[in-house]
């Protein structure tokens, strides 16, 4: 099973090494890692995608619970959450493409970024699924370029990942 | 107090009540060791490698149990390090270890003598600083010997770029520590804790099976309680050796791979086993579906990461070893489980140690009567092969934290300089180095910081001739095709020792074993006793690969 990790570090430099370091050494998949800055400019917000049982998630986990600046892990999965990917998708279309193209774009809410003389750029938002869906139904035009964010996630309602709260429900009543 | 960074580095060792570093200056290391002039309270070792220095700080610190410290320079220096640095992070051993760095300016150029050390060391220590920051430091320092000596035990290392250790700082050492992302769980969670002696009252044959999380976590004498009064024979793991006494009834010796077959049955036969400090290691447990197949099992350790991590584990209790017991033993009932006794005495008596006495001196001969001449109480280092096995089996410690080998990463090299680092924590303890023809000439150079620092060290050389566990691995699984482990030459051991101001002795047959190491521990000064022992010599029992310890070859 997929699941979705959300890491609180310390934003020290090396940080991004030490987890990417422990990952491969101890022979985990990762299938996508997004990392950035938080509310709290002290603290990097990591967005880990890891597929494995529960065996190698807790092994994970415990793990990276070992690294000494790692504050924090929560897997989002097993609760309520919202997920989102970012991707820029650049696909050969000459003049007589374009409509198509500017259709499939819409069905999927996705902008155009850029517009070349053989070429448009595409920005598109979403989850797993959708991102996937986009990207397919471009692919008969032909992609010439494709880059991916990775997944960034975030607990539904009341519920945080951050360093004020103890646990994710604590405010819930 | 406004003063360099490097002059407050050694101020913040002396608040940290060091008392000796292991090291080796150059070029990046000037204004540390410059500093270093200026300290009246803390001894420098001047070693002959920089491998001799962190080995010997790891000696130091499983000899003394305070945080061993060493220093390096830049690039080579720093490389040089690295095996001692995975062995201490391997054995769980408290180190901080400071490495000069080119200066800020510099770094990322392939400067002279440049190497990015914390990068290289990431994986093989507990958590390492590169000090960008010159006030960072006495924090920087403070931290490291909190992280190195808390929790699981690990080394610890700080690079300083030469530049920031001649800036100016305004020293100021923090007197707490506040690490959000480390916080160690020392008492174990009492429910765990009461369904584990909910477990303990329903075995009928349980064993304990104990690590070197006993001798870290300073147990031992938990550990004996809670064995004599739950009637449960004890296996030590290698590291574990000495924390419990080699001579008590209860004990059935270390297990695994080169284990007393008795221990490895009686975990085969046992219904629940009790893990303590140790972490399932392969050399233990062997093919994994065969170790203790018919046992509940229990698992108190203090890093959580151990827990689970090999086999699955009933009753899982993340904790100090010492203070998991402590809670514990009211919880259990004194009982005397004689049927099971008298099951694993008979265990004991069908499946001896032995050895042939025949044709001509035998390694296990010798360590057994280095007990009898030391009645047990000496320090034993070892370096890594055969002997280091024949130590184990045959030398019966008698109290925790006299063992002192390279158990997880298997060092060869390590036993001199660890010995050094025992030998000046316990300058009034008798310490000898158990090691091989092999091992020795790894590290061979620190004969003469032996001699310099005037060590009254033993090294008893078990000396045939070759690389012997190798070649006995080549003698199992390549048909007897011996390749590379024939020494055709060696020095003149005697006369070597002799060059570095050291007594030789040689003993080629059991008649002298005894006399000879009787004067060689009495010399007032270093002694290196040359024993010539036979190239066929096995380590035996053993668990051939791939089976579980339920069979063995034993002879």
């Amino acid at each position: 099973m997929r699941h979705t990790l959300a890491v609180l570090v310390e934003n020290n430099p090396g940080v991004l090494a030490r987890v990417a370091g422990l990952f491969s050494r101890r022979g985990y998949n990762i299938d996508s890692l997004a990392v950035g800055r938080t509310e709290n400019p002290a603290v990097s917000r990591m967005t880990i995608v890891v597929e494995g049982d529960d065996r190698v998630l807790e092994q994970v986990t415990k793990q990276l619970h070992k690294l000494i600046d790692v504050i924090k892990i929560n897997d989002v999965t097993v609760d309520e959450y919202v997920d989102r990917e970012l991707v820029l998708i650049k696909v050969s279309a000459d003049s007589g493409q374009r409509g198509e193209i500017m259709q499939i774009a819409d069905i999927f809410r996705a902008r155009i970024v850029d517009l070349g003389r053989r070429t448009i750029t595409l920005e598109c938002t979403g989850n797993d699924g959708k991102i996937n869906a986009f990207e397919e139904s471009l692919r008969p035009y032909g992609i010439k370029e494709l880059v991916r964010t990775g997944k960034i996630a975030m607990l539904r309602g009341n519920r945080f990942t951050n360093l004020n709260t103890n646990g994710n429900r604590e405010d819930e009543q | 107090m406004k003063m360099k960074v490097a002059d407050a580095l050694i101020r913040c060792l002396e608040l940290e009540n060091v008392r000796i570093v292991f090291g080796y200056p150059g070029g990046a290391m000037l204004p540390v060791y410059d500093a270093l002039y200026h300290s009246s309270g803390i001894k420098h070792v001047l070693v002959r490698h920089e491998q001799g220095a962190v080995h010997a700080a790891d000696g130091y610190a499983r000899a003394s149990g305070e945080v061993g410290v060493a220093m390096a320079t830049s690039g080579p220096g720093a490389t040089n390090l690295v095996t001692g640095l995975a062995n201490a992070y391997m054995d769980s051993v408290p180190l901080v270890v400071f490495t000069g760095q080119v200066p800020t300016s510099q770094v990322g150029t392939d400067a002279f003598q440049e190497v990015d050390i914390t990068g290289i060391t990431l994986p093989i220590t507990k958590h390492n600083y590169l000090v960008k920051n010159p006030s960072d430091l006495p924090r920087v320092v403070k931290n490291a010997f909190h992280i190195a000596s808390t929790g699981r035990p690990g080394p610890v290392l700080i690079d300083l770029p030469k530049d920031v250790a001649q800036t100016e700082i305004d020293f100021d050492y923090p007197e707490t520590v506040n690490l959000r992302g480390y916080k160690p769980t020392f008492r174990g969670h009492p429910n765990q804790i009461n369904e584990a002696a909910r477990l303990i009252a329903a075995a009928r044959r349980p064993v304990i099976y104990a690590g070197g999380g006993i001798i870290n976590a300073r147990a031992g004498g938990e550990l004996l309680e809670l064995a004599e009064k739950i009637a449960a024979p004890v296996t030590n793991t290698f590291m574990g050796l000495s924390g419990f006494p080699g001579d008590h009834p209860l004990f059935l010796g270390m297990l695994g791979l080169h284990g007393t077959r008795y221990a490895n049955l009686a975990v085969t036969e046992c219904d629940l086993l009790i893990a303590l400090g140790a972490r399932f290691d392969d050399r233990v447990t062997g093919r994994l579906d065969a170790f203790a197949p018919n046992a509940a099992l229990i698992h108190v350790d203090i890093d959580p990461a151990e827990i689970g991590k090999n086999v699955r584990i009933n009753v899982p209790i993340v904790g100090d070893v010492k203070q998991v017991l402590q809670a514990l033993l009211p919880l259990v009932e004194k009982t005397d489980r004689a049927a099971w006794l008298a099951r694993v005495a008979e265990l004991k008596s069908a499946y001896p140690l032995s050895y042939g006495r025949e044709n001509g001196l035998k390694p296990q001969y010798i360590i057994e009567e280095l007990y009898r001449c030391t009645g047990g109480d000496a320090v034993v280092a070892t370096d890594v092969g055969q002997h280091q096995m024949w130590v184990a089996q045959y030398y019966p410690f008698k109290r925790p934290g006299t063992l002192i080998s390279s158990g997880g990463l298997g060092t060869m090299g390590f036993g001199l300089p660890a010995a050094v680092g025992a030998q000046l924590a316990l300058p009034d303890r008798q310490v000898v180095l158990v090691t091989g023809d092999g091992s020795i000439q790894m590290n061979m150079q620190e004969l003469a910081t032996v001699r310099e620092q005037e060590l009254p060290l033993k090294i008893i050389l078990l000396n045939n001739h070759a690389l012997g566990m190798v070649r006995q691995l080549q003698e199992y699984y390549c048909e007897g095709r011996y390749m590379a482990v024939d020494f055709k030459f060696h020095p003149d051991f005697i006369a070597l020792a002799r060059a570095y101001g050291i007594a030789g002795y040689t003993i080629s047959d059991s008649a002298e074993v005894a006399e000879v190491l009787t004067r060689a521990l009495a010399e007032p000064g270093p002694v290196l006793v040359n024993c010539l022992i036979s190239t066929e010599e096995n380590v035996l029992p053993m668990v051939l690969q791939g089976q579980g310890i339920d069979q063995a070859v034993s002879r």
